[in-house]
């Protein structure tokens, strides 16, 4: 690696660092309705959408009619999206005739978008046509982003209030997360990519005539605007197939560090932004320290694999797979960040990652998405490892576990448990189905151990609502677009519906003050107590399925086997 | 229940129009009244006759021209594509044995460790326009023997094509080939 690649992941963390709290600020200011720099353009509008609706801003909800306006708010999405989808042939803006999507692929993409996965079982640029990517695609971006927040801010509520009843309005917190976070930052990126030579056109695709005679297809449109909310809002559907490896998704340096900054911008600065709402900044920068630290120790390990591969062969075949302006430092760096965060936006094709690498991305989507993880979802996933950590060690040391003054007890244990092991039983369970039901081994594009990764890659990315993909594998079946989308619905609302149900168990708690017995959760010891149970938890249930899918596959490459 | 039915639909529709409408046709009036010339692609023109998009890589066979890096594709651009292949593929030690022999058969003056390994690997678009400084001075012989041009007036295009990292600081330096072929197009 040279020192010039060193500098850039140095840049860019420093620059993840320095924006947190500033950003962080910003959206804490944003979900307890106070005065921000925008407010004077912006609160007309905010006031005028409440006024149409009929949503009065100052009634709030219990957990329970906050659950079921968001299920409600997302339904809806889900139906729309997939009559956009169905019905695409019969509908305007499709200057390429595209007919409409066959069913179970529209199901699973509906699913996908929904749950802020966008996983795509089907390549962009012919499929789909704009008005499907404008209204339905890039709308569920904004709205399944701004759900996530909204279940984190309802989450820290229940944290911060004690004996109350009441988590927020969602229909507020899903509209100040839209018109005061998404929209502004996804406007300002939007301009700077198409500056750098991102498509954003709704002409039809360009015919042109290459230097040697042949013609040839040039697919542009809409892209800038969906690329930015893709990556800002931690959703990664690409506009084009290959995703932000296509030349005009992300053509420059500054249009991939850009994205790549904006992949974990806002996931991280809502560690931030929880550590305002909870009224104890330490607690959110421990949480952000505890994130910062498995990314840097994934990092490593992933540049060490791709810069030293073993034989020969590979360290030639380093460049598979990845782009010739991004090189492999910026490629490793952005499949850390994206499966980091449960964006699963791609710069380069992880299948062609060396073993290690393509097992570290795995890990990351397979622990949960908690290592800063998706809008809103990582933290609140992040959390659900914080209450097992608060538990555990309460369990050692024989007091009664306690969470910021709140008493953390068998009911919340319960709930947390079940947002455990809902998405792993979906990926060991759905990944073990499929390695023996031989339409779905059909799929894989690599023999031995490569093919089985193949597989645990799409239940994983599916049920922890990633969306990237090992891209070899067909993914566009029958049984794996009605599989993995029931995947990514339970990985999700299996999550969100447990986490709000322990926001209002929470919220109606009395705070105890601290005393003498209370175990701090802001120093270096819960630190370090939370980086164990993450690895290990995530460890303990996955091992075996890595080791017989990536570490096999290493520990194979370097004896100079091949398949 | 039902109130908060319709007080959620209302919000979802107004949201809808917001971030489904107006946004995007705002972006893409920004993008058109901003920078016309990269929302449409950054379209390429030589003699007054588009030859292709600046950031989609081109089919090249005539040995005439520089060449691009191999592609899952063929440089065809609806769908974009890449291998996927493992490295412990035999398909793939097979196809880049017969990238490497391709080589080694155009460039015979060139020595066959010198083949630098942007050239034996497809890239992950599949339309990767770019090559790296190596593979386009790996190429400078045979272009100009092709051209019967002095080598080293090639070589000062391919120096003057060079792209640096943006910003001394971002990426990897690049030859856009396009671009290149262009300005040898328009030497003779």
């Amino acid at each position: 690696m040279s020192t010039q690649e060193g500098l850039q992941i140095v840049l860019y963390i420093a620059l993840l660092i320095a924006a947190t709290p500033i950003l962080g600020g910003y959206m804490a200011r944003v979900f307890t309705g106070q005065r921000v720099i925008l407010t004077p353009v912006l609160r007309p509008a905010e006031n005028a959408l409440y006024r149409l609706s009929g949503l009065d801003p100052q009634v709030e909800q219990s957990w329970r009619g906050y659950a079921l306006a968001l299920l409600m708010f997302n339904a809806l999405g889900f139906a729309v999206l997939f009559a956009l989808l169905v019905l695409q042939g019969q509908l305007p803006l499709n200057p390429e005739g595209w007919p409409g999507v066959p069913t179970w692929l529209a199901f699973n993409t509906t699913a996908s978008f929904v749950t802020n996965t966008n996983w795509q079982a089907y390549a962009g640029e012919v499929t789909l046509s704009y008005l499907s990517q404008m209204l339905g695609l890039a709308v569920q971006n904004f709205l399944s982003a701004a759900t996530g927040m909204a279940v984190l801010v309802a989450l820290a509520r229940g944290l911060a209030r004690q004996s109350a009843a009441t988590v927020g309005n969602f229909g507020v917190d899903a509209t100040r997360a839209v018109l005061y976070v998404l929209l502004p930052l996804a406007s300002l990126l939007a301009v700077v990519l198409v500056s750098q030579g991102v498509v954003q056109t709704l002409a039809s695709y360009a015919e042109v005539t290459t230097l040697e005679g042949e013609s040839q297809e040039i697919p542009v449109g809409p892209a800038a605007s969906q690329v930015a909310i893709k990556q800002l809002g931690s959703n990664g559907g690409g506009f084009f197939n290959t995703n932000s490896a296509h030349p005009l998704e992300n053509p420059t340096s500054l249009s991939n560090f850009l994205q790549m900054l904006s992949l974990l911008l806002i996931p991280a600065a809502l560690t931030f932004t929880y550590g305002r709402l909870v009224g104890s900044l330490r607690q959110g920068w421990a949480i952000f320290a505890v994130m910062l630290v498995l990314f840097c120790a994934g990092l490593a390990i992933m540049l060490v694999a791709e810069y030293e591969a073993a034989p020969a062969t590979t360290e030639l075949a380093a460049l598979e797979g990845k782009e010739t302006r991004l090189g492999i430092g910026n490629s490793v760096l952005w499949a850390m960040a994206t499966t980091s965060a449960s964006n699963g936006s791609v710069n380069a094709m992880h299948s062609s990652l060396s073993p290690a690498a393509g097992g570290v991305a795995l890990f990351n989507i397979m622990l949960g998405e908690v290592i800063f993880g998706g809008v809103g979802a990582g933290l609140y996933g992040m959390l659900i490892f914080v209450v097992l950590a608060v538990f555990i060690s309460g369990l050692m040391v024989g007091r009664t576990p306690e969470y910021l003054g709140k008493k953390i007890e068998a009911h919340e244990v319960k709930l947390v448990i079940i947002a455990v092991l809902l998405p792993s039983a979906c990926i060991l369970l759905g990944a073990a189905a499929a390695s023996v039901y031989d339409q779905a081994l059909a799929s894989r594009a690599n023999a031995g151990p490569h093919g089985l990764s193949e597989i645990l890659y799409a239940f994983s990315s599916a049920s922890q609502n990633n969306g990237s993909a090992f891209a070899g594998f067909n993914a566009n079946t029958d049984f794996y677009n009605i599989v993995l989308g029931l995947c990514m619905l339970i990985g999700r609302f299996g999550v969100i519906l447990p986490m709000l149900a322990v926001a209002g168990s929470l919220a109606a708690k009395k705070r105890i003050p601290p005393s003498a017995g209370t175990l701090p959760t802001d120093g270096p010891l819960f630190v370090a107590v939370l980086l164990a149970v993450v690895v290990v938890v995530g460890g303990l249930t996955f091992f075996p399925a890595l080791a017989l899918g990536p570490i096999a596959e290493q520990l194979l490459l370097n004896a100079g086997r091949t398949f | 229940m039902l109130q908060t039915f319709k007080t959620t639909l209302l919000i979802f529709v107004a949201l809808t129009l917001v971030t489904g409408v107006l946004y995007p046709l705002a972006i893409t009036a920004a993008a058109l009244g901003l920078f016309p010339d990269q929302a449409r692609g950054s379209l390429v023109s030589a003699e007054g006759q588009v030859i292709g998009s600046k950031w989609i890589g081109q089919p090249t066979r005539d040995p005439r021209y520089f060449w691009m890096r191999p592609s899952a594709v063929d440089y065809a651009p609806l769908p974009s594509g890449a291998t996927n292949l493992g490295l412990t593929s035999e398909v793939l030690i097979s196809q880049m044995a017969a990238r490497a022999a391709f080589w080694r058969e155009t460039h015979p003056t060139q020595a066959a460790e010198d083949i630098p390994a942007d050239l034996l690997s497809a890239s992950a678009s599949g339309l990767d326009p770019h090559i790296s400084p190596a593979a386009a001075r790996f190429q400078i012989e045979r272009v100009a023997a092709a051209r019967q041009l002095d080598a080293a007036q090639v070589a000062e295009l391919v120096e003057a094509a060079i792209e640096p990292p943006q910003f001394g600081l971002l990426g990897q330096a690049r030859v856009n080939v396009l671009l290149l072929n262009r300005a040898l197009d328009a030497l003779e």
